[in-house]
């Protein structure tokens, strides 16, 4: 009666990803694939110790659309709030793609920087490190 | 003494009137009648050792219920016929109901549709009886709240589509897919999930501190349908801890599957609780206790008596709660500047605590507040006063399995956010925390369907690619009324004008002078 | 934290009163708090709530199950007969 629905993935002697216990063979889709996109893709931002924005920034934006325009065009409105916005020079700042440094380049589009559908970039910007010394 | 010797004392009634109205099948195979009662891996050797401590049976349960019932209707009736909506605190309080009525009480109607559909599962007659009472209740508090929210209705914005709302809104995919992840999974984890690890451990939160604050703020209807739901509520923590001993006496096999939907059901219910810690620190303007102060009598006190109790079966604290624990310091503050930056797309309104307001915070969080929470409020206070109310117009990364933003910060640092991801399949995942991400981990193909709000909007399944047209039209929240700063907000206005207006009545006096002006900040 | 205490809450109303004074007379080691519209009980490890002591305090017969009309919360092991109710933890 028990059936495990997918193979159990072992990885240094843990199991690392499980499955679900189903009646039947439990197989879905993910909802969030590029596709259902129509043509865009996701990426989040986050401006690391500005937590004025609660939470990182999910942002639809052209897979061709260049980094330069990523900042310009939707990161610099999006935090427009923020007083220290006007200081911050994000192209000039120190970032992170999925967990690891990453040194963009302003003009490629953002699939020849790498950055896939629902990647996540962290931007932190020294000297501006948030307001009233908790990184807000 | 006689006269009790002629009735059937409570055992045999019991006994008489459950399981021996239950029958054993002779023509059908047992497994075929309950289908779903092995394959999530629970062993049950003897069905017969299952107890319900309070041995209620059907005739004592319908008596008990009618006397409830009646003294809850008479007091709807009461508070509606004294216009009881004008001698509430003061009209801030009433969001706090929105958020219940929107985000709760569609879950009093999910129980009743889980418990209906798993007690037809169990073989074990007391637990079939156990289920069906409780899915009885549950359709009651559902139907109770709806009613004694409809008064509020009719004189305060926001609560008028709440099922709609709780399908489509944004924040209520929190509540939503929390009882969803329940009912799709197997009968006993759905037992541990919303009997144990949400009504035994997690539910005082909401019902006990957050009731008894409903009735400090004069909210005679809330805080009688919350205590009268609570009654059943007591019955049902009892089943959840029987149910929780039932399973782990009946074989050692089932020990580490119980652990595993205890880690992750704790944790579950921990994340959506984080909407009541904000409703109990903030939208409460008079004060019982704090989310703290609630933390630590329901679950780090009790909390730690019933673990010490289980310790017996192998049974050891939920992984994480150290998390939570910790996280008692900075959570409302956190939901609470999420709301507030959010508020042009909730069905309530949101504002800035006041000076006594935040004076209580400091003195109820004087690790946290001062230092972390209250320059953000006079930031946001002062950016208000200069015609600039703070809204942050893009849409938040939210966690793909408890489908809050990702907004928590990590343990030990609360000026940096708590973020996970991991790839599975070729995808990208997004997490709020280590929990969630391993619950993800244990059932990847239940959580990649994840239906969450953000990016259904930028699929465009929401009815239109701007903020504005999903809250009014795909969410039915009316723009303008519903949503937005409680400063100015037409509930604002009448309020007001019903403290100006109102005649001269008993209890009147004495509500204005207990009641804060708003934004006296 | 040694102590493993178990709890009861009732609505604070004329029956639940009775009951708080039933478990008062029959549980010294009790302990008793009001908050707004309620009545919280606890104590280390066992509280129990008699029919004879309710009976006495009421000046009528008194069944056990009466009390789930007032009760809002429990912690803690329950177990219910025709002459008591107990909570304790093991």
């Amino acid at each position: 009666m028990l059936k495990r629905a997918g193979p159990v993935t072992h990885k240094n002697n843990k199991v690392m990803i499980m499955s679900v216990n189903a009646l039947y063979d439990y197989k879905f889709e993910p909802r969030d694939k590029v596709e259902n996109f129509n043509g865009m893709q996701l990426v989040y931002v986050q401006w690391a110790g500005h937590l004025m924005f609660c939470a990182p920034f999910a942002l639809l934006v052209k897979p061709d659309m260049s980094f330069r325009a990523l900042i310009d065009d939707v990161l610099k409105p999006a935090v427009a709030a923020h007083p220290q916005s006007v200081k911050a020079d994000f192209l000039e700042a120190q970032w992170e793609l999925n967990g690891e440094s990453f040194t963009p380049n302003a003009d490629a589009s953002l699939v020849d920087n790498g950055i896939d559908h629902k990647s996540m970039l962290v931007v932190t910007t020294p000297g501006l490190d948030g307001m009233f010394n908790t990184g807000y | 003494m006689a006269v009790k010797n002629k009735k059937l004392n409570l055992k045999d009634k019991y006994q008489y009137l459950t399981r021996d109205m239950a029958w054993e099948p002779t023509y059908q195979k047992k497994e075929d009648i309950y289908p779903d009662e092995s394959f999530e891996g629970i062993k049950i050797v003897d069905w017969s050792q299952w107890e319900d401590p309070f041995r209620l049976t059907m005739d004592a349960y319908w008596k008990y219920q009618a006397e409830k019932e009646k003294k809850l209707y008479a007091i709807f009736d009461a508070f509606a016929q004294n216009n009881g909506h004008q001698n509430i605190t003061d009209a801030r309080y009433v969001n706090a109901l929105k958020l219940f009525l929107t985000g709760v009480s569609p879950l009093e109607h999910a129980a009743f549709q889980g418990y209906s559909k798993v007690g037809r599962q169990f073989s074990g007659a007391g637990a079939r009886v156990a289920c069906q009472m409780q899915a009885i209740d549950e359709l009651r508090h559902s139907q109770t709240q709806q009613h004694a929210m409809s008064h509020y209705n009719k004189h305060f914005n926001g609560l008028h589509d709440a099922a709609h709302m709780h399908d489509r809104v944004w924040f209520l995919s929190v509540p939503k897919s929390f009882f969803d992840d329940a009912r799709t999974a197997g009968p006993f984890e759905f037992l541990t999930a919303i009997s144990f690890s949400f009504e035994y451990v997690l539910t005082n939160l909401l019902f006990v501190p957050f009731m008894s604050g409903a009735a400090y703020n004069n909210d005679m209807a809330t805080v009688t349908f919350g205590f009268s739901a609570q009654s059943d509520e007591a019955r049902h923590m009892t089943l959840g801890l029987e149910v929780i001993k039932f399973i782990l006496e009946q074989h050692e096999d089932n020990v580490p599957i119980v652990q595993r939907w205890i880690d992750k059901w704790f944790w579950r219910g921990f994340r959506l609780l984080s909407l009541v810690s904000m409703m109990m620190d903030y939208m409460l303007p008079k004060k019982v206790m704090s989310w703290a102060e609630a933390w630590e009598v329901y679950y780090e006190q009790n909390g730690g008596a019933l673990f010490k109790d289980l310790e017996r079966y192998g049974i050891r604290p939920p992984k994480y709660e150290d998390v939570a624990n910790e996280a008692k310091h900075h959570l409302s503050h956190q939901l609470w500047t999420t709301f507030y930056q959010y508020s042009q797309a909730t069905n309530f309104h949101t504002w800035i605590p006041t000076e006594e307001e935040m004076d209580w915070m400091s003195e109820k969080y004087p690790d946290t507040f001062d230092k972390y929470y209250r320059p953000r409020y006079e930031f946001l206070a002062k950016e208000h006063a200069e015609g600039r109310r703070y809204y942050n117009n893009t849409l938040p990364q939210l966690c793909q399995v408890c489908q809050v933003p990702t907004l928590f910060t990590e343990k030990g640092d609360a000026t940096k956010l708590s973020h996970r991801q991991i790839e599975h399949e070729g995808e990208r995942y997004h997490f709020c925390s280590e929990a969630c991400c391993d619950i993800f981990k244990d059932e990847p193909e239940k959580y990649v369907q994840a239906w969450l709000p953000v990016h259904q909007i930028y699929q465009g399944n929401c009815e239109g690619g701007d903020v504005e047209t999903v809250v009014q039209n795909y969410y039915h929240i009316n723009i303008g009324e519903d949503n937005f700063e409680y400063v100015g907000s037409p509930d604002h206005k009448r309020w007001q004008f019903i403290k100006g207006m109102a005649p001269q009545q008993k209890g009147d006096d004495q509500a204005e002078k207990t009641v804060q002006k708003p934004n006296a900040a | 934290m040694s102590e493993q205490l178990v709890f009861i809450v009732f609505q604070d109303n004329d029956n639940a009163r009775y009951l708080a004074d039933a478990i008062m007379a029959d549980n010294p080691h009790a302990e008793m708090q009001h908050q707004p519209a309620m009545i919280r009980i606890q104590a280390d490890k066992r509280l129990v709530i008699n029919r004879e002591t309710m009976e006495e305090e009421l000046g009528r017969d008194w069944d056990v199950q009466e009390m789930l009309i007032d009760v809002i919360s429990i912690g803690g092991n329950v177990d219910e007969d025709d002459d008591h109710f107990i909570l304790e933890w093991n």
